[in-house]
């Protein structure tokens, strides 16, 4: 133990050099336990059960899931503090994945809403486009360990999806991708572009054929393939240990826009921005600002055509707390506990629930949740492509739009990190679609 | 004694063990649900489970996941399926029924008043697939103090170092999912099920039902020999959603189809070869 201990520092003093502070949290051991300094730290969560605040979280899935969820948070707790597991992800992140990422100082956009100071980080000039390949990196090394050489996943959107087929080609193995049929057909060319990989895309028709049906599915074969398969979640959602897990994967996007940050201005950011659908993407950037309780944190849910319209995916505004797929959480539902159906125009955000540590958050009202609508989200689209020659991903424009209705109203040494989640080539279809242009 | 444990002990007086036919409530609609709950008994059915419909039935099959859209469909609540139970009790006091399903319908009614209302429905265990006993805790109590069962899953991938936590927190009969998988795609062997069942009967006293893949008379008489019952429920939906018109309404042909199979899978489950008494 105090030798892997010390094996962790001499890690950590090579990471340092290579990288400065931008160092991901999930190998700190002042973070996770060895020290009490600490203890009143909103990063300790979950407890041992995967439970956020004593409520959110935990473990709901079928006893013949049970056992395989528990190798894999043993298995990952092992990876988690071997430093040969960190070398190797750090290395992939790195010369395949193409981290750092970029905190582009949005000047145009900054200008032409006279407010605050507006950064961008830029997870859309990662590997495959989204901030998705950080976790599925991860994820793919932790398979290989535990010796499965079958992948199961699930995507709305397919960030998630073509990450996943993206490292199964990389490494060899066999993927399966479930995506909703009304997805598969609403995202052709990532549905394409999985395939060209290798991947298997099961379209799902259960339900609105969209990213929950999608998750049922993956969850099902999961199950009927327990020997060989790994579920690889795309977001900070399902069982414990996933979403802690995935936020530790993805955390290394604050990490880096923290140091970024102190690097361009000298300090910490005054506001941070994220998307939110399961909320992977956020939850990275968020958590090591966690502690910071100068930092703002947002997060945009997808209002759909608005928060009372009956077609929204704000989870966190329209939900209430209950148990989808292994996990208890803000939930769009009925009276009668039955799950509602989501939507938004971007398929990616179109999820029922969201990642149990927003839910929490949001309890204890460290993260703020606002919601952003369809047209909002593709007036801001078209905003930060003209403005700055970047186009993001739609679930990412939701963020956009944010932070340009609040910019203004901010004063000018105000800085506003947005955090642009993923590209928006795959979703030129949909806008060009609701702009009435035929492509 | 509970109902559950007095028709176990009823059964293993007799040499025989139970058939335990499912139902999905509302499927496809709340008059022949009921009426198909309450002819089950005088078909063969021993105990009864009743499928509380769920918008996503993760651990499910097809054929489950269909009926549960259509219990759906015709408006089921866990409120209805409760009501469902109090009238069925109407007619049969000692038939046990246990409802099976998924937690956030429970959550969404409250533990403490969903496991009272139950209890007064005459509802005798629960099964709930979600809820593994990591989470119980918050529905045992309540549980505990109406008198309601909450019946354990038991899978292959269980391990034997796991086995006595599980059981630990089992009462009314344990629940053996006989294949890793989902409903009403594969069946275990009746060599897999021989080597399962011991291994269950070193850790409980309690009796053991098995489920999941158990389709044929024939099977359903080797499950409940090998154990102490038989869980039958995609073969039986099935045959339910063979008989709806196309517009997926009941027909004449639905109600003595669904009890035709029941009796021929009761009669299998009575001539199999004597257990031990």
């Amino acid at each position: 133990m105090t030798g892997d201990v010390r094996l962790l520092h001499i890690w950590q003093a090579r990471f340092f050099t290579r990288y400065g502070s931008g160092r991901p949290e999930m190998a700190d051991p002042k973070e996770h336990g060895t020290s009490a300094v600490h203890s009143n730290s909103l990063r300790h969560q979950p407890d041992e059960r995967g439970h956020f605040g004593g409520r959110h979280g935990g473990r709901f899935v079928a006893e013949t899931l049970m056992p395989l969820i528990l190798e894999l948070d043993e298995a990952y707790k092992v990876a988690k503090a071997d430093p040969a597991f960190r070398k190797e992800l750090d290395y992939y992140l790195k010369d395949y994945v193409g981290r750092p990422s970029p905190l582009w100082f949005a000047q145009r956009m900054t200008e032409e809403l006279g407010g605050a100071k507006i950064f961008l980080k830029r997870e859309e000039l990662n590997h495959t486009g989204s901030h998705k390949l950080n976790n599925v990196m991860g994820q793919i090394l932790l398979a290989r360990r535990m010796g499965r050489t079958r992948i199961v996943a699930e995507t709305g959107a397919g960030q998630h999806g073509v990450a996943t087929a993206t490292v199964c080609a990389l490494f060899g193995l066999k993927c399966v991708i479930y995506m909703g049929a009304t997805d598969v057909e609403r995202q052709k060319p990532n549905v394409f572009r999985m395939r060209l990989l290798g991947a298997e895309v099961v379209p799902v028709t259960s339900g609105a054929g969209t990213l929950k049906d999608a998750m049922n599915e993956a969850m099902r074969d999961w199950v009927a393939n327990i020997a060989d398969t790994y579920m690889l979640i795309g977001t900070v959602a399902g069982p414990h240990p996933y979403p802690a897990m995935v936020r530790d994967f993805q955390s290394v996007i604050g990490t880096e826009t923290k140091a970024q940050m102190k690097a361009a201005e000298g300090r910490l950011p005054d506001v941070v921005v994220a998307a939110i659908g399961g909320g992977s993407n956020a939850m990275g950037i968020f958590y090591p600002f966690l502690d910071d309780k100068s930092v703002r944190l947002i997060g945009v849910e997808a209002a759909g055509h608005g928060l009372d319209s009956g077609k929204t995916a704000a989870s966190i505004e329209r939900g209430r707390p209950g148990v989808l797929h292994g996990n208890r959480t803000y939930l769009l539902q009925n009276a009668d506990g039955q799950i509602e159906e989501a939507h938004s125009i971007s398929a990616g955000l179109d999820y029922p629930g969201v990642g149990p540590e927003h839910s929490w958050l949001h309890d204890i009202g460290r993260a703020e949740y606002v919601g952003i609508t369809d047209n909002e989200a593709l007036d801001a689209f078209q905003f930060c492509t003209r403005m700055e020659g970047i186009i993001p991903a739609l679930e990412s424009a939701h963020a956009v739009a944010y932070a340009a209705k609040i910019a203004p109203t901010l004063s000018k040494d105000t800085l506003l990190v947005v955090n642009l989640s993923g590209r928006g080539d795959k979703d030129i279809f949909t806008v060009a679609e609701h702009l009435g242009v035929k492509l | 004694m509970s109902r559950i444990a007095a028709r176990f002990k009823a059964l293993a007086a007799q040499g025989r063990g139970a058939l335990i036919p499912y139902l999905e409530a509302y499927d496809p609609d709340w008059d022949t649900s009921l009426e198909l709950l309450r002819k089950m008994p005088a078909a063969g059915a021993d105990l009864i489970e009743i499928g509380v419909p769920f918008s996503d039935p993760s651990a499910d099959g097809p054929v489950i996941q269909a009926a549960a859209r259509r219990g759906l469909k015709a408006g089921a609540t866990l409120a209805g399926v409760l009501d469902m139970v109090t009238d069925f009790r109407q007619q049969d006091n000692e038939t046990p029924v246990i409802l099976m399903g998924y937690l956030n319908p429970v959550e969404s009614y409250g533990y403490e008043r969903f496991c009272r209302d139950a209890a007064s429905a005459g509802v005798d265990g629960l099964i709930l697939v979600d809820l593994p006993p990591e989470e119980a805790d918050v529905l045992a109590p309540f549980a505990k103090a109406n008198g309601l069962d909450i019946i354990r899953l038991v899978a292959p991938t269980t391990s034997d170092e796991r086995l006595p936590y599980v059981l630990s927190h089992a009462s009314g009969f344990v629940y053996y999912v006989s294949i890793t998988g989902i409903t009403g795609t594969r069946s275990a062997t009746t060599h897999d099920l021989e080597a399962a069942i011991p291994r269950l009967r070193k850790v409980t006293k309690l009796p053991i039902a098995i489920g999941f893949g158990v389709r044929t008379p024939q099977q359903a008489a080797n499950a409940s020999s090998i154990a102490d019952g038989a869980v039958v429920a995609s073969a039986l939906l099935s045959t339910l959603a063979e008989t709806l018109d196309d517009k997926g309404r009941a027909t004449a042909e639905t109600l003595p189809r669904v009890l035709a199979q029941i009796e021929d899978l009761a009669k299998a489950v009575r001539s199999a070869d004597g257990k031990a008494v």
